[in-house]
């Protein structure tokens, strides 16, 4: 019956791929303005490592990087997104082969591992918290709990964006390429990785 | 089992002659099974970076060997993972433009407080 419904998908995504929106270029409008949103992304983290890199050292003697971090546990949590990046990645293959039902799967496990990510997060800012690190404690807290919290905040977005995704290809809500559209959340959560290989070297990894 | 990969391979043909013609459907990149490497070698990287990060036999090489190992994870990820490197080149320019525009100004910045600072 799955294949059923994979093959009875072929036909009307390969004849509304072809009614997507292509700007002069021949180029997918959708997929140029995702890159463009992505390079202005990059201004504003950039943003933010680098005020977290100036202030990093503006703390108390027993409440800085030394006394807080738990390398082990920011590795494993790390690792789990990296490997949410090979979820979503295996996600946007099998929705250009159009096994939506694979598809459907892959983008679930990757918004699992992002809930299991971002639960490790919340897990790690109790316990600073715990620890007399709160917001305003100093200017390596708040540069800190800004740049990660963020962080966290987009990774949410995504698996929004992931959840939604599973729930309309389910309901055959997504209009045109949905090759595409897997593809454009795609991008967008590789990014939110890919931000986070910065982060995990430099505030985890690099002492102050 | 066999027939899921009949329906499979069906379609994978109908898709190719259909949408050649299109510059970003040409090529979707590595097969599931190269991703699947690539992931295994990233992994096997942040396991280096962690082992970097304990090891005291470094010495001055550390910081540049974490740098070095965040920018092969970085690129590898944004080249293959986000498909840059089977794309149109015009993706490229839009994300590496608002990424080096980033680095050089926030190097700007973090000099020139470092400047003020003295």
């Amino acid at each position: 019956m799955a294949d059923t419904a994979v093959l009875a998908d072929a036909p009307a995504d390969h004849g509304d791929g072809h009614g997507e929106h292509h700007s002069s270029t021949g180029l997918s409008n959708n997929k140029l303005a995702m890159w463009l949103f992505l390079g202005s992304e990059c201004l504003l983290f950039g943003g933010l490592i680098s005020t977290y890199m100036l202030y990093r050292g503006r703390h108390s003697e027993n409440l800085g990087p030394d006394q807080l971090w738990d390398i082990p546990f920011t590795s494993a949590s790390s690792f789990v997104l990296l490997m949410s990046s090979l979820t979503m990645v295996l996600a946007v293959s099998s929705a250009h082969r159009r096994n939506l039902r694979n598809a459907k799967i892959w983008l679930a496990v990757t918004a699992t591992l992002g809930s299991l990510f971002v639960a490790g997060q919340v897990y790690e800012f109790t316990t600073f918290y715990r620890e007399g690190l709160g917001f305003t404690t100093s200017l390596f807290s708040s540069s800190f709990y800004t740049l990660t919290g963020f962080h966290g905040v987009h990774v949410t977005v995504g698996i929004i964006m992931l959840l939604s995704l599973v729930a309309m290809l389910s309901k055959q809500r997504v209009h045109g390429d949905k090759a595409e559209t897997v593809e454009m959340v795609g991008l967008y959560w590789h990014f939110v990785d890919v931000v986070w290989i910065l982060i995990f070297t430099l505030v985890y990894l690099i002492p102050a | 089992m066999s027939t899921e990969t009949m329906s499979t391979e069906t379609v994978d043909h109908t898709t190719e002659a259909g949408h050649g013609e299109h510059d970003e459907h040409a090529d979707h990149g590595w097969s599931d099974g190269k991703y699947i490497q690539l992931a295994v070698i990233l992994a096997v990287i942040t396991g280096l970076e962690v082992y970097a990060s304990y090891a005291d036999w470094l010495g001055p090489a550390f910081i540049p060997s974490l740098i070095i190992m965040m920018v092969v994870k970085f690129v590898a990820v944004v080249m293959f993972f986000m498909h840059l490197k089977f794309d149109n080149k015009i993706f490229s320019w839009l994300f590496y433009a608002g990424l080096f525009l980033a680095v050089g100004v926030y190097v700007a910045l973090l000099v020139t407080f470092q400047f003020f600072n003295r």
